[in-house]
């Protein structure tokens, strides 16, 4: 009851500081709430519109499929082995540090214009977090459950399955919800060059033409989308974590 | 034995792309020998010709890492005071990063001009949200009892905020420092790269447009190892901070 | 020379021989264990104390094949306990750990399911162990749903049910305030009547040691050694209520007149690091 009064006061306060910024900086700079949804709603009954849209959706649901199955597959190809993990450790700390876009040229000139430069892009972003948190994960599995295994006479293979993929969940959860944003955002970056379909093209275009109501119609898209799913995970994965 | 096996994880895919590279396997178009980018990055460095990319680039971090650490911390003292506030603005930290702060970079260039500003304040934005949570996490990691203490010693508010809780909360507000020089980087480049007239970002962008392999690439190895070597310096400066107070 | 009193021919269930432990960590080498002798009869309630340590958990960690000696023989029923945890021990560790993902029912089944025994029968041991350890209205709750007390009861319903015949406990109830540890004390006799197995009850408290055991080994600071082992005569049917029998008052008076020493030793000997001083002259 108390959150969504909370949330009433976050989304009205923001709102409220979007409309007296926009006042201040007059409509030619920037355009009230209102108008940006008028326009976001007028968007969406164009066909041009929708298709952008699919666009960037299938680009990300594939680039997050890929950076899904690999994160894991790497964290726990990895995260299994005391010394694997200890070596790989620097280098992930390298991969999350790094400005990805620095390697956007490269990606491009790879996969060439279109959907594989875009999928490839978001996928690399959303890799990253997904093992890194697969790697946490395993380690932290308590070491009295690996004690309790080995007094069970457990194999290897029996440990790694009934003991440590379940305690490692919540984390590896955790670090899908991350994958998840980080993706969405590697994949409007990367629609933003090297792509004639997409929100991301569709941003770069309205810039170009300096079309306000438009950045800020496809901005709020993306923030809403963004911010909606993001809230969706957390509260899943808050859920996992109480360990139920 | 570890460091061992990072060289070879490190040289081994470096050997086989200059073995690629040189063989023709990989066209020169695509990607230059390993090599090859390394002498010139070192080339373009000692021309000179980057000099002003790279003070630009320098500049706008710098200010951005420091406005994010100032205002960071101050808002987020100012929000740990007050329960209310936290409890409105909890979600927007939590999923702040999930959304997409390059969205907001048109809107800067629109409100402030294609100067500086865009790209200080796009890694401004990126960098605040991870000092104020780290300055939240590290005030909250204060135990109740060290300010009973403090009562105890009949200290003033200040007192207790200098000698107690600063010193206690200093390895999470660390923390927050070295992520706010990560994101700041990564932002500023970031918008450099998109669109910018100025900075090592923008100068990658202008590099690959005109085709120019021999300058593009020596770029981006050199953005790469510089975030690589502050990142993993930082980092391993703060796991030195966070071990004593492991009390190995 | 450790006094071990007249008896009939006792069956040995677990024997050690000069046993000694040292292992190297970060650099330092630490004497851990040793040299030790010890036997456990089979079906006894062997109780061991000492100094905080001593050694006493790295003792259970070798007999349960979890660590290797580095010196001397241990054997299980007659065979060398090679690297392998052998078949018929359990053991129930000080921290928690029971699996958060499981209910406390799958928890207790988990470790008979892998035995490949039949439905009904797994399904009559998980019944039992339930009963006994007075789990039966907690059987779809969650560990993170109770208490500390009665996850332990989980984890040692977890070892009952494969039927183990040597069970191991390392300060099962350290966490746990006295009045748990009382009435846990009670639930483990009747744990030990009820299967038969030999115990072996790692503890730093006296009375609980005292109370609950047929021999108790009393060990010296680092590396740990036994000094004594002292025999209780209590009846197989006993329980908590034994505080009340003077012999109770001998029983821990003579522990602690035996441990005061040692204790001294070990908290002014060991340093943060947890090296002994006075280790070094071993």
């Amino acid at each position: 009851m108390r959150r969504s009064a909370d949330s009433i006061w976050l989304i009205g306060g923001l709102l409220l500081v979007w409309q007296a910024v926009a006042l201040a900086a007059g409509p030619d700079a920037l355009a009230s709430p209102w108008r940006t949804i008028l326009r976001l709603g007028q968007m969406f009954t164009t066909t041009v519109f929708l298709g952008h849209i699919s666009e960037t959706g299938e680009a990300f649901l594939i680039a997050l499929a890929i950076a899904i199955v690999a994160g894991l597959a790497i964290g726990l190809l990895i995260g299994l082995h005391d010394l694997s993990a200890r070596i790989a450790e620097p280098f992930l700390l390298a991969a999350n540090s790094v400005p990805k876009i620095a390697l956007y040229p490269i990606v491009l000139l790879i996969f060439g214009i279109g959907m594989p430069a875009k999928v490839a892009f978001g996928a690399i972003h959303g890799i990253v977090p997904i093992a890194i948190f697969t790697i946490s994960g395993c380690r932290n599995v308590p070491s009295v459950l690996l004690k309790t295994a080995r007094v069970m006479r457990l194999s290897q293979a029996e440990t790694v399955r009934s003991i440590v993929l379940p305690a490692c969940l919540p984390e590896i959860f955790t670090g899908i919800r991350i994958g998840v944003s980080l993706t969405l955002i590697g994949t409007i970056l990367g629609e933003m060059f090297g792509s004639q379909r997409g929100l991301g093209f569709l941003l770069m275009t309205a810039i170009g033409l300096q079309n306000t109501e438009v950045i800020m119609a496809v901005t709020l898209l993306l923030i809403v989308f963004a911010a909606t799913v993001s809230t969706a995970l957390i509260a899943l994965d808050r859920r996992l974590h109480r360990g139920g | 034995m570890v460091a061992l096996w990072r060289l070879l994880l490190l040289g081994v895919p470096i050997v086989i792309l200059e073995i690629l590279c040189r063989s023709g396997a990989i066209d020169r178009i695509t990607l230059p020998p390993p090599s090859t980018i390394a002498v010139d990055m070192l080339r373009l460095l000692g021309s000179g010709r980057m000099n002003t990319a790279i003070a630009n680039t320098l500049t706008h971090v710098v200010v951005a890492v420091a406005g994010s650490i100032v205002v960071g911390i101050a808002t987020g003292a100012l929000v740990h005071r007050l329960a209310p506030l936290r409890r409105v603005l909890e979600p927007l930290f939590a999923t702040y990063y999930a959304i997409p702060i390059y969205a907001f970079y048109p809107l800067l260039i629109v409100v402030f001009g294609l100067g500086d500003a865009p790209q200080i304040l796009i890694g401004f934005m990126l960098a605040v949200v991870a000092v104020i949570v780290s300055t939240l996490t590290g005030l909250d990691s204060v135990p109740a009892v060290l300010a009973k203490t403090a009562l105890v010693h009949r200290m003033g508010p200040v007192a207790t905020a200098l000698r107690i809780t600063l010193p206690y909360a200093m390895p999470h507000l660390f923390t927050g420092m070295k992520l706010a020089v990560a994101y700041a980087f990564i932002g500023v480049i970031g918008a450099e790269f998109i669109m910018s007239r100025t900075g090592v970002g923008y100068e990658i962008r202008y590099a690959f447009d005109n085709f120019d392999n021999a300058t593009m690439y020596p770029l981006i190895l050199l953005v790469l190892l510089v975030a690589v070597v502050v990142n993993l310096g930082l980092d391993k400066w703060e796991r030195r901070l966070m071990a004593r107070r492991r009390g190995l | 020379m450790i006094p071990i009193p007249p008896a009939g021919p006792p069956s040995l269930h677990v024997s050690l021989r000069a046993v000694t432990r040292v292992f190297r960590t970060e650099g330092r080498v630490v004497r851990a264990l040793g040299p030790l002798d010890l036997d456990l009869r089979k079906g006894e309630f062997f109780a061991v104390v000492g100094p905080s340590g001593c050694g006493k958990s790295t003792l259970l960690e070798l007999i349960a094949a979890l660590a290797p000696p580095t010196e001397g023989t241990i054997a299980f029923e007659g065979q060398p306990i090679t690297g392998r945890v052998p078949d018929g021990v359990g053991v129930v560790f000080q921290e928690n750990a029971c699996f958060p993902w499981l209910t406390v029912a799958d928890n207790i089944a988990f470790g008979v399911r892998r035995l490949g025994l039949d439905g009904p029968e797994v399904a009559r041991r998980l019944d039992h162990a339930l009963t006994l350890m007075g789990l039966r209205d907690f059987a779809d709750a969650y560990p993170a749903q109770l208490s500390g007390g009665m996850r332990q009861r989980v984890c040692i319903a977890r070892t009952l049910v494969t039927q183990p015949r040597l069970i191991l406990l390392d300060e099962p109830f350290g966490a746990l305030d006295q009045q748990t540890r009382l009435l846990m004390g009670d639930e483990l006799l009747r744990v030990w009547r009820d299967t038969g197995a030999t115990i072996l009850l790692i503890t730093h408290a006296l009375d609980e040691a005292a109370m609950l055991a047929d021999r108790i080994g009393v060990m010296s600071a680092r590396p740990g050694r036994i000094l004594e082992i002292i025999e209780t005569g209590w009846p197989p049917d006993r329980d908590s209520r034994i505080v009340a029998d003077p012999e109770f008052g001998a029983v821990t008076a003579r522990l602690w007149r035996r441990l005061r020493e040692e204790s001294v030793t070990s908290l002014s000997g060991t340093s943060l690091s947890g090296t002994s001083l006075s280790a070094g002259a071993r």
